[in-house]
């Protein structure tokens, strides 16, 4: 087994499982399914294929897992909170807390689409293919996600009336 | 020019656009300013989000990680001990093999090589504790594993030493010292406390993938040198390891 190649994949596993699920226990658990099931899945890896969108590939099926199970309901149940977010800038630099809260409160779906759109920066091909959904679905969970985030962190006003400050 | 549809939008913000669109996507918004705007919001996102998780990627890797890979590992070493143990059953030679069982072994030096692989690789952080302070260094790794570790002078063999650091293992600390040659090649070492009833070994070798392990028992303590690095060349210091640990 390609023991080593996979090593080389794990600080990108832990810092999507990071970003997706949060607090940092639960992610390396999920990076520590992922890694299990990839072990014990390894012979379905095709040799010379894309070892990496493979790997995101497992961890999304074990994420997907982890939501339906009830390890997830309470987050699932916080999402539904509606949290009232109060913006303090609006400049370039975004407050990072209110992007995370921001994050946390989007369906898990629009989440794993963003996140490897905007940090693990794949295609839009190769999300599709990580998340086994049409492009077309990848699109539309991308433009959700990033209208949910803009919304959230302009506490509800619309597009058109952000302004730059300083 | 075709028209502009979100999805280029999408594409602009996330640099997956051809040049030539490109360029018709910065005309189309240098006269909408609303979508402009929301694409400057849309990179923010982007930016902060990797401002946020990028720091993952430089954290050390839990070991528990590593244990799941190493674990698996371990079910193909379990067969293969198991096999051999039978071959020196019938062929009777088992008895200098039995007190410290050969599987515990080998899990020992597949984690000195999973720790070699992980930490030899580092550019700016290969060890905790560097050279410069090879005293304190060795101090330091001494108290944490109850023994009094020495120093082995590898320079006559070409690798001088980079420094070291303190790991986790499964039956408590773990000592990993780093070694490096002219080429930039570099062997670790690597030291743990063993099960008490354990018998000095033999140097035994093992292949990790690319890591080649010689790793030998030693009253109490195991050690592994592991390096990718010839066989005759990594044994040549395994030697002078053994020779300079054991006067």
């Amino acid at each position: 087994m390609e023991a080593h190649s996979i090593i080389d994949h794990i600080p990108r596993l832990r810092r999507y499982a990071r970003a997706l699920v949060g607090d940092r226990h639960s992610a390396d658990d999920l990076v520590q399914d992922t890694l299990e099931r990839a072990c014990n899945k390894f012979h379905l890896w095709r040799a010379g294929s894309d070892l990496r969108a493979w790997l995101f590939t497992v961890m999304h099926n074990v994420f997907v897992n982890q939501v339906r199970s009830a390890r997830y309901q309470l987050e699932q149940a916080v999402e539904e909170v509606p949290v009232v977010l109060v913006r303090e800038t609006q400049g370039d630099a975004l407050e990072l807390a209110e992007v995370e809260r921001a994050l946390r409160r989007l369906p898990a779906e629009q989440r794993e689409v963003l996140l490897l759109v905007a940090v693990e920066q794949m295609s839009y091909a190769e999300v599709s293919r990580a998340l086994s959904v049409p492009i077309g679905t990848v699109m539309s969970r991308l433009s959700r996600a990033r209208e949910r985030m803009r919304a959230a962190m302009a506490g509800g006003n619309p597009a058109v009336s952000l302004k730059v400050v300083k | 020019m075709n028209p502009v549809a979100e999805r280029d939008l999408h594409a602009y913000v996330d640099g997956v656009l051809p040049q030539a669109r490109r360029l018709e996507v910065e005309a189309y918004l240098a006269e909408h300013p609303a979508e402009s705007e929301q694409m400057r919001v849309w990179a923010a996102q982007n930016a902060a989000l990797r401002t946020l998780y990028d720091p993952v990627l430089k954290e050390p890797l839990p070991e528990r990680l590593l244990a799941a890979l190493a674990a698996r590992r371990w079910q193909h070493y379990a067969l293969a001990a198991s096999l051999f143990a039978i071959g020196i059953a019938v062929g009777w030679i088992a008895r200098d093999t039995v007190s410290t069982p050969a599987s515990a072994l080998a899990s020992f030096a597949r984690q000195a090589a999973v720790a070699h692989a992980v930490y030899t690789p580092e550019v700016r952080h290969p060890v905790e504790v560097g050279a410069d302070e090879e005293k304190h260094l060795f101090t330091w790794l001494s108290k944490r594993l109850g023994t009094d570790l020495k120093s082995p002078r590898l320079s006559p063999l070409g690798f001088e030493l980079v420094g070291g650091r303190l790991l986790s293992g499964p039956q408590g600390p773990v000592a990993q010292f780093m070694y490096q040659d002219a080429k930039g090649q570099r062997v670790t070492l690597y030291v743990a406390a063993q099960k008490r009833d354990g018998r000095d070994t033999a140097f035994r070798f093992s292949q990790e993938d690319r890591v080649s392990v010689f790793y030998w028992v030693d009253r109490n303590y195991g050690y592994a040198l592991s390096g990718e690095i010839r066989r005759e060349a990594l044994l040549r210091v395994a030697n002078s390891v053994y020779k300079q640990l054991n006067p």
